[in-house]
């Protein structure tokens, strides 16, 4: 970060600029031309928990508040989504067969012969889309209101969110008959009546999700840039000390939480349209800790770092998991503590304290500062 | 705002204020007063609870018993952020500052302005901000190291920039537990010569250690032993104190 004093960009500065620049031609250009439909809707895949990873950024690498649950806000939305269209499948046509017509089959199954209350407001597009953003804010707030005015940090939101992650696996799980059960909801078909599934289809929805996602860094961005995001990394490092220059710390958890769980949940509806269903297996704690690991590799200070982190370690899973299945978790496991020990800011720290000098000083051709700045460097890490 | 009569307007009366943890009473019905524009130093062996009468007043620790008035307001029943809001501005004893944020940085967030979330959201960082903090950032003798990132500071500069984020939020009372412990002898009368310079038109409340330093500063020492009060006066008076002399300063 080369900002000097009196230059205060709302949004982005010159070199963040570049590397936001570098990752839109990479994900609009690059990818679509290179690869097939095949490989592009898997990068779609990736990229819905590059917005976990993103929100991790402004709460766990700004805010310090490690939660270990953004998979339940990633499943919210997810379900949000999946309810909507899981109803436009389910209409009365594509259901004569069942005892009840015009419930989702699971529903049938499980013997239900009424649409829950709770499943009557998803025949709306408009609510579904309303719902997919305050729902995980509101379930954020929830917690977040109840842990952080009770001084409740670190380590102790850490498991609490690991447990509401648990609870809720538990609860969708249990719950066959409103839920879908450990299959989730399965067998979506239409948006409005335009069919998801086709491989058009797929290109079309992989560029909105690109879209929504540089919608979604410029917000990281602003945050970052405002007197709030110095305000979260102040937080961080002295707490009291924000607390006793007149700040009510709470609300600003609150908040960074709250922003989180917004972007894991836009990521999960996007995953739902992308991949065509929703199961607990994206909620529990495993791909909660996942999440963090890809936001960990990238660099959690790192608002681009976080996404390539996320591309990278999954297109690692998926090549490595292929052939060697057992192994992946272990492979996980030890890239993660590779990275807390030798890498503390993953590769977006890599690049900032290694390479960019070097970038600088051939774009510009000006000296690095005497005092560097990496612990809050912000860059593309190296590809 | 003062309800009620009183002989004398205050800017801070401690009444019978105690604190017990787990049966300790580390504070013991304590009352004093402090004037307006004084400096005030509280004195006292290790564990008198000098340390634990500022937590009271900022809100750090709850009384369990007593009151303390600030301009009228009862600040054992607010909340931290809001004690600061009205006018009382706390320094810990080492030095409390954002070693990642640059020197600007630390001072604009104890600006105090955008202290809500949409607040800071929306904070613009305009001339007034700007030259406030340069005028502080120069008394504070930091102004050429304004872009530096706070933790490569020296000691003595740390602390200087927590007193200088204090400043900015222009408080009515002051307090500063131990502002001169660590530092060098030149740094010392640097920070004697600040002190001086910002009581004007604010009281202080100082915690301190160093005897040259409290002769040079103190308007009146209050010596606080086992979490009561044992003397009260002008330096001179409380060194002339059997009792002082005895617990403390003769050791």
């Amino acid at each position: 970060m080369t900002a000097k004093v009196n230059d205060n960009p709302r949004f982005v500065n010159r070199s963040e600029l570049l590397g936001i620049l570098i990752l839109a031609a990479f994900l609009v250009v690059v990818l679509p031309l290179m690869t097939d439909v095949f490989w592009l809707n898997l990068v779609a895949k990736y990229l819905t928990y590059s917005f976990v990873a993103l929100g991790l950024v402004i709460c766990w690498g700004y805010g310090g508040i490690l939660s270990l649950g953004q998979g339940v806000f990633f499943g919210l939305g997810g379900y949000c989504m999946a309810m909507f269209l899981k109803l436009e499948a389910s209409s009365v046509a594509n259901t004569k067969i069942q005892s009840t017509p015009g419930i989702p089959d699971f529903m049938d199954w499980n013997q239900i012969t009424a649409l829950p209350w709770f499943w009557q407001p998803f025949h709306s597009l408009t609510f579904t889309i309303i719902a997919i953003i305050v729902v995980p804010a509101l379930f954020a707030f929830i917690i977040g209101a109840a842990m952080f005015k009770r001084r409740v940090g670190g380590t102790y939101f850490a498991i609490i969110t690991q447990a509401i992650a648990a609870i809720m696996t538990i609860l969708i799980v249990g719950q066959q008959g409103y839920t879908g059960g450990i299959n989730g909801i399965t067998d979506l078909r239409t948006l409005k009546g335009w069919d998801i599934r086709p491989d058009h289809a797929k290109v079309i929805l992989y560029f909105v999700e690109v879209g929504l996602l540089f919608v979604c860094i410029m917000i990281a961005q602003f945050i970052r840039h405002s007197k709030l995001g110095r305000i979260l990394v102040a937080m961080r490092e002295k707490e009291d000390r924000v607390r006793f220059s007149g700040y009510s710390v709470a609300n600003f958890k609150v908040f960074a939480f709250c922003v989180a769980s917004i972007f894991a949940a836009i990521g999960g509806a996007m995953f739902t349209l992308n991949v065509g269903f929703m199961s607990p297996s994206f909620v529990g704690i495993v791909p909660s800790i996942e999440m963090v690991i890809f936001t960990a590799v990238g660099g959690r200070l790192s608002i681009l770092g976080a996404i390539y982190g996320t591309l990278l370690v999954n297109y690692a899973k998926s090549s490595l998991s292929d052939s060697f299945p057992e192994l992946w978790l272990f492979g996980l496991g030890a890239l993660f503590i590779a990275v807390v020990m030798a890498f503390p800011n993953g590769l977006a720290g890599i690049w900032s304290d290694h390479i960019q000098p070097y970038v600088d000083r051939l774009i510009s051709g000006r000296k690095p500062k005497s005092w560097s700045d990496s612990s809050v460097a912000d860059g593309a890490p190296a590809e | 705002m003062l309800i009620g009569h009183q002989p004398k307007d205050f800017l801070l009366s401690v009444e019978g204020l105690t604190v017990s943890f787990d049966g300790f009473k580390a504070v013991n019905d304590l009352s004093f007063y402090v004037d307006e524009n004084e400096i005030r130093v509280i004195i006292g062996p290790n564990g008198a609870g000098k340390t634990t009468v500022l937590d009271l007043i900022c809100g750090k620790t709850k009384a369990t018993s007593g009151s303390i008035q600030f301009r009228g307001q009862e600040l054992t029943k607010m909340k931290e952020n809001e004690i600061v809001k009205a006018g009382v501005g706390r320094k810990f004893q080492t030095p409390s500052i954002y070693d990642d944020l640059t020197v600007f940085e630390n001072l604009e967030i104890s600006y105090p302005k955008g202290r809500s979330v949409v607040g800071a959201l929306t904070f613009q960082r305009d001339a007034a901000v700007r030259e406030r903090v340069e005028e502080v950032a120069e008394m504070i003798f930091l102004k050429d190291r304004l872009d530096m990132p706070a933790e490569l500071l020296s000691h003595g500069q740390k602390q200087w920039l927590e007193i200088g984020m204090l400043l900015i939020q222009d408080p009515e009372l002051l307090m500063l537990d131990e502002p001169v412990a660590g530092m060098s002898v030149s740094e010392r009368v640097k920070t004697a010569e600040l002190l001086n310079r910002i009581i004007k038109d604010r009281s202080v409340l100082v915690i301190e250690h160093d005897m040259k330093f409290v002769e040079d500063i103190a308007h009146k020492v209050t010596v606080l032993h086992q979490g009561k009060i044992l003397s009260e006066g002008s330096m001179e008076a409380v060194q002339k104190d059997p009792k002082v002399i005895e617990v403390y300063l003769g050791h």
